[in-house]
């Protein structure tokens, strides 16, 4: 009886001692995964998600406290990349949080404009040039179409175009399937 | 001579030719169309950027647009006349989308810029020198790609170019332009190699023809013999498509393999298309810019299939009507083969630099488009893919969105020749997919520069306003330091005129309480 | 040195421990949804299973057996196999925090992997060396890893296939491990015992 108490104890030790051991040895400072997950996301900085941010969103994801399906401007293919990352299932957007649009960039209408700086201080990529009563306008290449500058706007003098297609961005459909899934 | 040994590639298909109906008729010059429409970009690499302006005045080769950047390509009036507009209008694509386009109105004269009155040796240039003249004239691969030639002629310092291929095989059905080409003109391909030759200092010139050419084949050999050129070979390879595909046919004449993700360059080897090699000579010879090329006008939808020498930026309208126009029979306009061509909505497109075929196909040439079938996996496409992929392991990914599975499976190296759609007992259109899944992929690529560009830009963003809180913060610091230093200074002076006030008479006191205080 | 190669063959394919021996399912439908991953698991079960085999006849050898404690065996491995696992688990953390976070509860389950603790009584068992012991934990974790590799190529090639609705997930997925199971009872007999 003792001696079973004894030899278990002494493995436990042995073990404890190791495992701390190990610990030290093995310390993981931060957590890279919250960068991989990061640049998967898109940008926006729109705040769709609920989080603050794409960081935020990424390090709550990392978290296991937010789920990988809210990200409207990311669109499908940026589930299926979380998905495949973090060995999950894809799942569709989740529709609470918005839903897929065509790539916008958001423009001023100068002979609105006021020159009132609420929007620049409102853009998270400060896409927007002007300074206060000068007039603003829209770096249309840095806009990632957040639409976070269109509620400050006192005049209203911002709305969304959709990026034209050209040649350049243009992409071949996916060839409708027609074939019948045979359930 | 001795034959030299030919090297079967894997897989691809043999093809009935309908070569014969537009051979019948030697190639004549189109006529001038009223308005040349001519696309800012004809070639791979960034469009030229416009150098003439709405309303001016151009003559025949004059440069209307300059290249922008080192992939890119010159353009040219191909006649003299007014620029009527530089606007977006419909061009050959097959997303028929416009492009922006330098439109001429043409005034019948065909007066050109001036031109070289001696016509120089080639030969006394340098390779430098040549590969200058080709890029101010524009030229690009006339064999469907157009990539930039003084760009592909200009290897770099590590490569060292052994073989210079042309590619005489043209080998997708109905397209005789090539052909006509070298019956016509074989002293100039054979030339026009020799100058690319110089260019890249090769050993040796091998000139790849399909078997069913047999015409073309005997003009080129003579003309190499009267070249006296011992290092040219005028080879003929099995009709196989797809035998003009480039690394195809390098396989063919040389029995070498370029790279999966490399060029035929990393091997030694150049190569570059018969009409290509014709154009660099008059661009060496007489500076003459690509402006015109010969076009094939063929299938039962036109009443006289034949070659025709079409000037750059005509309308297909105008093409097609000198070709007898269409028939009864005409259902569907193809810009290039029925392989690798696509279809156009309407003839009001222009011919480009590298538009070597319109195909009218009629209602007997045109398989009725009809719903696919499941794949069975038989394997028919592994079998004939001549780039020796997987086809059927492409096409499960690329249907199932899996863009990573599908790269591993070397998407990229896909020529989209069709020989696997081709033998698709399913009928599954299996191109349409890979050229999904390549935009797809190009597409993300482009969206992840953009999400991280504006990572950069948030981030520096979050670092400006931290930087300007701890500015203003330092700044409130100093003011308060400034404040109280003030207030112990004043507390000091009025201690030391208070005691001056006390030592100067005892009723004081009632003004010193009221100095300190108000103080 | 013939029989060392008999323990190998027994243990990877005639008497695999997944397909044969039905152990180990748990990670074996968990994890195998990408090659990637599952060749990381693979790498963490061998490491465990081979360390924990060795590490178990020990205990069992020089403190179990001298002090005639041979019923606390269960116990004993139990810890042991719950030590190797979590200094696997603090490595692996430390060397690929991508693997950690895809393989997410599956590593520490790899405690309750049965065939981890069925590798360990089974050497107990039938009286292995030291030698032999870690020769069928090493056969026995390239057994589960071969199989597992095989099975997930399997399942990415069925997440891009026609599956019939009804049969989606893991329904597919079982089937096929059956069907994998059947082909390996054709090693049936090629090695006895």
């Amino acid at each position: 009886m003792i001696a079973a108490v004894v030899a278990l104890g002494a493995v436990a030790a042995v073990s404890g001692a190791l495992l701390g051991y190990a610990a030290v040895r093995f310390r993981v400072e931060s957590d890279p995964i919250v960068d991989q997950i990061e640049s998967l996301l898109p940008q926006t900085q729109c705040g769709q998600c609920g989080f603050a941010g794409c960081r935020p969103y990424a390090e709550a994801i990392a978290r296991g406290e937010a789920d990988i399906n809210r990200c409207p401007p990311g669109g499908e293919h940026t589930i299926r990349a979380l998905a495949d990352l973090l060995g999950r299932d894809p799942k569709p957007l989740d529709p609470e949080r918005g839903a897929e649009k065509p790539p916008s960039v958001a423009v001023i209408d100068e002979r609105l404009c006021i020159g009132c700086t609420k929007c620049i201080q409102a853009c998270p990529v400060d896409a927007i040039v002007g300074a206060a009563k000068q007039m603003h306008t829209i770096i249309a290449a840095e806009c990632t179409g957040c639409e976070l500058c269109i509620p400050p706007c006192p005049v209203d003098c911002i709305h969304m175009e959709p990026v034209p297609v050209d040649l350049d961005n243009w992409r071949w459909p996916y060839p409708e399937a027609r074939t019948e899934n045979l359930a | 001579m001795s034959v030299p040994a030919v090297h079967p590639f894997h897989g691809g298909l043999v093809l009935e030719g309908h070569k014969r109906i537009s051979t019948r008729h030697p190639v004549v010059p189109a006529r001038l169309p009223e308005r040349l429409v001519v696309p800012l970009q004809q070639h791979i690499g960034a469009p030229a950027e416009p150098v003439v302006q709405v309303g001016e005045r151009v003559l025949k080769g004059q440069p209307i647009a300059r290249p922008r950047g080192y992939v890119s390509a010159a353009v040219h009036a191909p006649s003299s006349g007014t620029v009527a507009a530089i606007e977006a209008r419909p061009v050959p694509h097959p997303s028929g989308l416009a492009a922006p386009c330098i439109v001429i109105e043409t005034d019948g004269e065909e007066r050109w810029r001036w031109r070289e009155d001696q016509r120089p040796d080639w030969r006394t240039l340098g390779p430098e020198a040549l590969r200058e003249r080709v890029r101010e004239a524009g030229i690009v691969g006339m064999g469907g790609a157009g990539f930039p030639t003084h760009v592909k002629l200009n290897p770099g310092a590590g490569r060292a170019i052994h073989t210079l291929v042309i590619n005489g095989a043209e080998c997708e059905p109905y397209i005789t332009c090539d052909d006509m080409l070298m019956r016509e003109h074989a002293p100039a391909v054979v030339a026009g190699a020799q100058v690319m030759q110089r260019i890249l200092g090769a050993r040796r010139i091998l000139i790849g023809i399909e078997s069913d050419k047999p015409e073309a084949r005997e003009a080129l050999s003579e003309a190499v013999r009267a070249a006296g050129a011992d290092d040219i070979r005028v080879v003929s390879v099995p009709a196989r498509y797809p035998s003009g595909g480039e690394r195809q046919l390098i396989h063919l004449l040389t029995g070498l393999e370029v790279p999966s993700e490399g060029l035929p360059a990393d091997i030694g080897v150049v190569c570059q298309n018969a009409a290509t090699a014709a154009a660099v000579l008059r661009a060496v010879t007489e500076l003459e810019p690509l402006i015109s090329r010969i076009v094939t006008v063929t299938g039962a939808g036109v009443a006289e299939p034949r070659n025709l020498e079409v000037l750059v930026g005509t309308p297909f309208a105008d093409v097609i009507d000198q070709a007898g126009g269409y028939t009864d029979e005409a259902v569907r306009l193809i810009v290039g083969g029925p392989m690798m061509g696509f279809a156009v909505a309407h003839d009001e497109v222009p011919v480009t630099k590298t538009v070597n075929c319109l195909l009218v196909a009629g209602r007997g040439e045109v398989e009725p488009a009809r719903d696919p079938l499941p794949c069975i996996r038989c394997g028919a496409c592994v079998e004939a893919c001549p780039a020796r992929l997987l086809p059927q392991q492409l096409y499960w990914y690329a249907r199932a969105k899996d863009f990573d599975r599908v790269q591993d499976y070397r998407l990229f190296d896909c020529i989209e020749c069709g020989c696997c759609a081709a033998v698709c007992p399913s009928r599954i259109p299996l191109v349409d997919y890979y050229r999904y899944a390549k935009s797809e992929i190009w597409a993300l690529e482009r969206e992840r520069e953009k999400a991280a560009r504006a990572r950069r830009r948030h981030e520096a963003r979050l670092a400006r306003l931290e930087r300007e809180r701890a500015e203003r913060e330092a700044r409130q610091r100093a003011r308060r330091e400034r404040a109280t230093d003030a207030a112990a200074r004043k507390a000091a002076v009025a201690e030391a005129l208070a005691r001056a006030g006390a030592r100067r008479s005892g009723s004081a006191e009632a003004r010193r309480h009221e100095g300190s205080e108000g103080g | 040195m013939s029989e060392y190669l008999l323990i190998l063959v027994s243990t990877v394919l005639v008497n695999n421990f997944v397909l044969v021996k039905f152990l180990g399912l748990c990670p074996f439908m968990g994890v195998s949804r990408k090659v990637e991953t599952a060749t990381g698991m693979g790498l963490a079960t061998t490491f465990v299973l081979t360390l924990s085999s060795v590490c178990s006849y020990l205990v069992s050898e020089y403190l179990l057996e001298p002090l005639g404690l041979e019923y606390l065996r269960t116990i004993a491995f139990i810890l042991v196999i719950a030590v190797v696992v979590q200094l696997t688990e603090v490595i692996v953390h430390k060397t690929s925090p991508l693997l950690y976070n895809v393989l997410g509860i599956f590593l520490p389950l790899i405690t309750t992997n049965c065939a981890v603790l069925g590798v360990a009584l089974l050497n107990a068992q039938t009286e292995h060396g030291l030698v032999e012991s870690a020769l069928y934990g090493f056969g026995a974790a390239v057994g589960f890893s071969l199989v597992l590799a095989l099975f997930a190529a399997v399942r990415e090639r069925l997440a891009a296939a026609d599956v019939p609705v009804p049969f989606q997930g893991a329904a597919i997925a079982l089937v096929t491990a059956g069907l994998m199971s059947l082909a390996f009872m054709g090693f049936a007999g090629m090695v006895r015992g």
